[in-house]
């Protein structure tokens, strides 16, 4: 047999710059999610300036809003509304799609069949109509915001699972394991499982922005968040009037939606690759 | 000396890794190719033969560079060369001959179109005049109905056909230099001859200069007047073809050759007990299978087998041969229970077995193991050896932690490889070594019979010889039973006891050790055996001429 | 083989059918998850016992949701779109004008992102890695990685605030002359032809790449054939399929960019009318238009298929 060292292959962790900048955004939104709201220097529904969209002073940091509110806190306390329902949805959309895209791919014939048509014709609805229709039957509380969200976003979560089980399912290592008698519930959490966890936890990260993206969509039209809370997007909708004088109010909003899902993409795209060199 | 038609000088080729590091490929070879004369280029997966063949059209694969060194044609270097220029030479004064003629055809456009393109390209001749000229090539290297075979898109003709259509393509240019980049790798042995033939009469008429890469030292010995013999990049040995297989004086060249002679084969020393009774451990009768839905006569759409027949004694190897899409390898699938048979019977130990996996018992599974040709995916890549190995110790014997341990670690001695290879994931396996591993998988649920499917056929020829060598040990100390599906003769005849050929899912014919192979009756089993090249210069001329197989 | 493609044309077109079917399930099932009557809704709380029992009868509210089912898509089949909860007309009238309004906004964004799209994709997967590719990819990743709105809002910023040449506002009923036209389209074109082209070259851009990576590529390079050659000539016909459903999921994105940007700039569309009827809860109408807006995308998706379907080489003879 042919000899090969016995040394191990050396492993290395590699993140470009722009990964770990994008990186530190994520976390910082992350951390003002947490605890930003306590950092705030004035209570968000405050009324704390008599001009309404000031501009930025030392006093307020990005200026008022339309009612003379101070945007810093407003936006700090938005990031709990925007990261928080975005994150709680994905997370169920994700769960629930991946564990059905893998079990239709391992049963296969009927089950796989209707589940993947239902979830397909769910999938052929546009996500902003689905949202729309739904909120006119049913309301924005913050619970049904974030079922609706997981709802809309899991036939892709399943669909892409599914694709990424079906290639697996097809090799040989599966083909052992039935053979060897294994059951379902071992197949799919032994054998696929691992084997697409990199390319689910990528798909975890581009469905958060589309919520994200969705979920400020639709508060943007006054059917997300409804006041006395304010998302991202509620803040953008509530000072719309104020973009004939480009007043902080409007851009400040926009500024964090765009850091923030712009920074997942990029931190997807450069997510540190484990390096294995081949010798 | 005549100045050589080409001429590689000093050339050091760089690949970049995943991590961006450079590492040489390519160590400072150099070599001529003379007017008229077919060099081969034999070496191993990863000796670097088709990159060195590439180089000779100026090009490297993506992540490669040339680093160093010189590639001369007609006096002219490649590498300094601009893109522009280099183009102009692709096609007209050097032309190549790829691996899988299947995949380099582009499926969007007939045949005619793609082997005439390169006249368009560079404007040689008339649309007309290409046309007639391909029918023209088509002829000579036997290609069936050549006046309109051209008409036909790629997904219509059959690999060896499409060989000798990209062979067409290539020398419509009238090059001076032809590279073959293993062209009958893909091909199964009875149309691998054909194509080899069609190659040699045409490279011969037209006193055209070749490289022919290839890793099977027979199949140049055919075609080649000199070899070079290739190994991590570096030559080994060159010389004529008839000095390198009569006294090769290179270690490497002499292991190559050694694996042609495979060790005689040596019935297994039966266990006592069983001497008395002759019982068969497996025995199959009248299995028809398939895929696709049932049909009237109570046949699946595509029927892959028909009516096949076999039985293995305990103690004993059965080898199935048979070329692809002969069923060989679903065979394998219905008695592993992996495709239900729609007909016919599998008996394990004289009890019937349910025909799939979900309605046999445990013991009855455990009793009969799988393995798979290709390593690669027969090994989860993402889970380590001991796992791999762990896992059917746990699930048929119930093993856990230190016991398991231990088992595992005797596992890895029985297939020779060192113990501290457990922590290692697939992909840091060599071939060989994966193949070890897929096979202590089987090992470990201590089966009575083993199924190797083409579990040989991805390895490089040493490798594969060792693997043969193992089993044959492996067997002699637990008493296995193998059944050992293979397209390949040598393989079959050096392990089994009796071996069944079949082909379009049907059996042709059952013979014993001792009747391979010349003692085979049917004409297909003649054809499949007499189609093995052998280490002789002489071989492939002193054939006759195969009637009643023209166009495979 | 003829017969095979038909054949595989046919169950797709099939396929379709079914899918509408199970989404117009889902969005009369809309209907059943309201909370409370909808009569009291209608009516008020005021309202009489009597009128609410006649108001149900109208509506055949007694009768069960399968039957209604039933009765709504056969009406839908048939043209008839039910009567708006809101302002009691049918709601056909209300759609009628509107529906063209936004046609002709998506007709002229097609018409000037698709061509945009194609071209931009193809070229940056021709030159891959070049500075050109990487400042376009860049910028493509930025723009799908925001809300529409915000797009819409940077356009409003840059062209109404800052350079002042266009209004921020479109109201497509008192164009008179080009120029009116020009203004009036412009900020709802750019904005959306901005969200769908991005998607589009990005596959566009990626479906190349993929062709680009296949034997018969290599193959045609070591014929020596030129690197416009083997794009044209060899990778663009074998990506027509992924192309067409990467135009025609881009332009799906256009139904959910009418959405926002119909909101921002006021435009009189569908779009608009559904986001009003949302707020007045007027659920005849949101289904309708929902039905319209499921329609046209599974129209572009079927297409797309049938021309990948098509386009198949290994179908034809």
């Amino acid at each position: 047999m042919n000899q090969t060292p016995l040394l191990s292959p050396r492993f290395g962790l590699r993140m470009n710059a722009v990964g770990i900048l994008s990186g530190l955004i994520v976390l910082f939104w992350i951390l003002v999610a947490f605890v930003g709201p306590s950092f705030a220097p004035h209570a968000p529904g405050d009324i704390v300036d008599f001009d309404f969209f000031g501009p930025i002073s030392s006093e307020l940091w990005l200026g008022s809003d339309y009612l003379g509110r101070d945007i810093f806190s407003r936006i700090l306390l938005g990031t709990r509304y925007t990261v928080g329902i975005s994150f709680a949805a994905v997370c169920i959309a994700c769960f629930s799609g991946v564990v059905l895209g893998m079990t239709a791919a391992v049963i296969g014939g009927w089950f796989d069949m209707v589940l993947s048509r239902v979830l397909d014709a769910l999938n052929s609805i546009p996500s902003k109509l689905f949202g729309l229709v739904m909120v006119a039957a049913i309301g924005s509380s913050i619970p049904v915001l974030i079922v609706l969200l997981a709802v809309i976003y899991t036939p892709g979560s399943y669909r892409f699972a599914r694709a990424l089980a079906v290639n697996c399912n097809t090799l040989d290592f599966i083909s052992v394991a039935r053979a060897r008698g294994e059951k379902t519930i071992y197949l799919i959490s032994q054998e696929i499982l691992p084997n697409i966890t990199g390319p689910v936890l990528a798909d975890f990260g581009l469905r958060f922005v589309f919520i994200v993206l969705l979920l400020s969509g639709l508060s943007f039209l006054g059917l997300g968040v409804q006041p006395p809370n304010a998302d991202w997007g509620s803040l953008v909708k509530e000072n719309i009037g104020g973009l004939a004088f480009a007043a902080p109010a409007v851009i400040a909003p926009c500024v964090a939606i765009a850091s923030l899902t712009i920074s997942v993409n990029l931190l997807i795209d450069n997510l540190p690759v484990k390096i294995r060199d081949r010798a | 000396m005549t100045k050589p038609l080409a001429e590689i000088q000093d050339l050091y080729v760089e690949a970049r890794t995943d991590s961006g590091r450079k590492v040489e490929i390519i160590k400072g070879v150099s070599f001529t190719i003379q007017e008229g004369e077919i060099v081969a280029l034999i070496g191993e997966s990863g000796s670097g033969k088709t990159t060195i063949a590439l180089t000779l059209m100026g090009y490297t694969r993506s992540g490669c560079s040339i680093a160093k060194g010189k590639v001369l044609l007609g006096g002219e270097d490649l590498v300094a060369m601009s893109e522009r220029d280099r183009q102009k030479l692709r096609g007209t004064d050097v032309a190549y001959v790829p691996q899988s003629a299947a995949a380099a055809f582009n499926p969007s456009y007939r045949l005619i179109d793609q082997v005439v393109e390169v006249v368009g390209i560079h404007k040689l001749m008339s649309k007309n005049e290409a046309r007639l000229k391909a029918i023209e090539l088509f002829r000579a290297l036997a290609l069936p109905d050549p006046e309109h075979i051209g008409d036909r898109y790629p997904h219509q003709v059959s690999g060896g056909q499409l060989q000798r259509l990209a062979a067409a393509m290539a020398l419509i240019g009238d090059p001076q230099l032809v590279i073959f980049d293993e062209p009958t790798t893909a091909l199964d042995v009875t149309t691998q001859i054909e194509v080899l033939r069609a190659f040699k009469s045409v490279m011969r008429k037209r006193k055209m200069a070749g490289v022919y890469v290839s890793h099977d030292l027979a199949v140049v010995a055919q075609i080649a007047d000199r070899i070079i013999v290739l190994k991590g990049g570096e030559i080994q040995e060159e010389g004529s073809t008839q000095r390198i297989l009569d006294s090769a004086q290179h270690p490497y060249t002499q292991e190559l050759l050694a694996a042609f002679q495979p060790a005689p084969f040596v019935p297994p020393q039966l266990v006592e007990t069983e001497v008395s009774i002759r019982r068969p451990v497996l025995e199959v009768t009248g299995i028809y299978a398939g895929y696709g839905p049932l049909q009237a006569d109570g046949l699946p759409l595509k029927t892959v087998l028909r009516n096949v027949s076999c039985k293995l004694e305990r103690g004993r190897n059965l080898g199935v041969i048979g070329e692809s899409g002969s069923g060989k390898s679903t065979l394998a699938r219905v008695i592993g229970g992996l495709l239900p048979a729609v007909r016919g019977h599998v008996q394990l130990n004289g009890r019937e077995l349910d025909p799939r996996v979900s309605g046999r018992s445990k013991e009855e599974l455990r009793r009969m193991q799988i393995v798979f040709q290709l390593a690669d995916t027969a090994l989860n890549p993402a889970r380590s050896v001991a796992d791999i190995l762990g896992r059917p110790l746990a699930f048929y014997h119930g093993q856990k932690g230190a016991e398991q341990e231990a088992r595992v670690n005797e596992l890895l001695d029985m297939v020779r490889l060192p113990r501290a290879l457990r922590h290692r994931m697939p992909n840091e396996l060599s071939g060989g070594q994966k193949q070890r591993v897929n096979f202590a998988r089987a090992l470990a649920a201590k089966p009575d019979i083993i199924l190797c499917d083409e579990i040989t056929s991805a390895l490089d020829t040493v490798v594969a010889a060792a693997i043969i060598d193992l089993l044959k040990d492996l067997q002699q100390e637990l008493g296995l039973s193998y059944v050992f599906i293979s397209h390949d003769l040598a393989t079959v005849q050096s392990i089994c006891d009796e071996v069944m050929v079949v082909q379009h899912g049907e059996t042709v014919e059952l013979l014993t050790n001792d009747q391979l192979p010349d003692g085979a009756r049917h004409p297909y089993s003649k054809l499949l055996f007499s189609s093995v090249p052998k280490l002789d210069t002489g071989w492939l001329d002193s054939l006759p001429a195969h009637p009643g197989n023209p166009d495979r | 083989m003829p017969g095979q493609i038909t054949l595989l044309v046919l169950g797709r077109l099939g396929v379709t059918l079914l899918t509408l079917l199970i989404v117009s399930f889902v969005v009369f099932g809309a209907t059943l998850l309201l909370p409370g009557d909808v009569v009291e809704i209608l009516l008020g709380q005021a309202a009489t016992p009597e009128a609410v029992a006649g108001l149900r009868e109208a509506m055949n509210l007694d009768s069960p949701a399968i039957v209604r089912y039933v009765q709504w898509l056969f009406g839908l089949i048939q043209g008839d779109f039910g009567m708006s909860y809101a302002n009691n007309m049918p709601v056909a009238d209300m759609i009628g004008g509107r529906l063209a309004n936004t046609l002709r906004l998506a007709a002229v964004t097609t018409a000037i992102a698709v061509p945009l799209a194609l071209f931009l994709g193809i070229t940056t997967a021709m030159f891959r890695g070049s500075l050109y590719d990487r400042i376009v990819t860049t910028l493509i990743v930025s723009i799908i990685s925001v809300p529409e709105f915000l797009i819409a809002t940077l356009a409003v910023l840059v062209f109404a605030v800052w350079l002042r040449w266009l209004p921020a506002l479109s109201l497509a009923n008192d164009v008179n002359s080009f120029g009116q036209l020009l203004k009036v389209f412009a900020m709802p074109v750019i904005t959306l032809s901005c969200v769908i082209s991005a998607q589009m070259i990005r596959m566009t851009r990626a479906a190349v790449i993929e062709a680009l990576k296949m034997p018969y590529v290599e193959m045609a390079l070591l014929k020596g054939a030129s690197r416009t050659r083997i794009v044209l000539h060899h990778a663009l016909p074998n990506a027509i399929g992924p192309i067409a459903n990467a135009v025609a999921l881009s332009l799906s994105y256009l139904l959910g960019g009418v959405i926002i940007v119909e909101t921002i700039f006021n435009y009189p569309g569908i779009a608009k009318l559904m986001v009003d009827a949302v707020s007045t809860r007027d659920l005849p109408l949101i289904q309708s238009c929902a039905m319209i807006f499921c329609f046209g995308f599974l129209l572009l998706i079927t297409i797309a298929d049938v021309i990948a379907i098509l386009s198949n080489p290994r179908l034809r003879r």
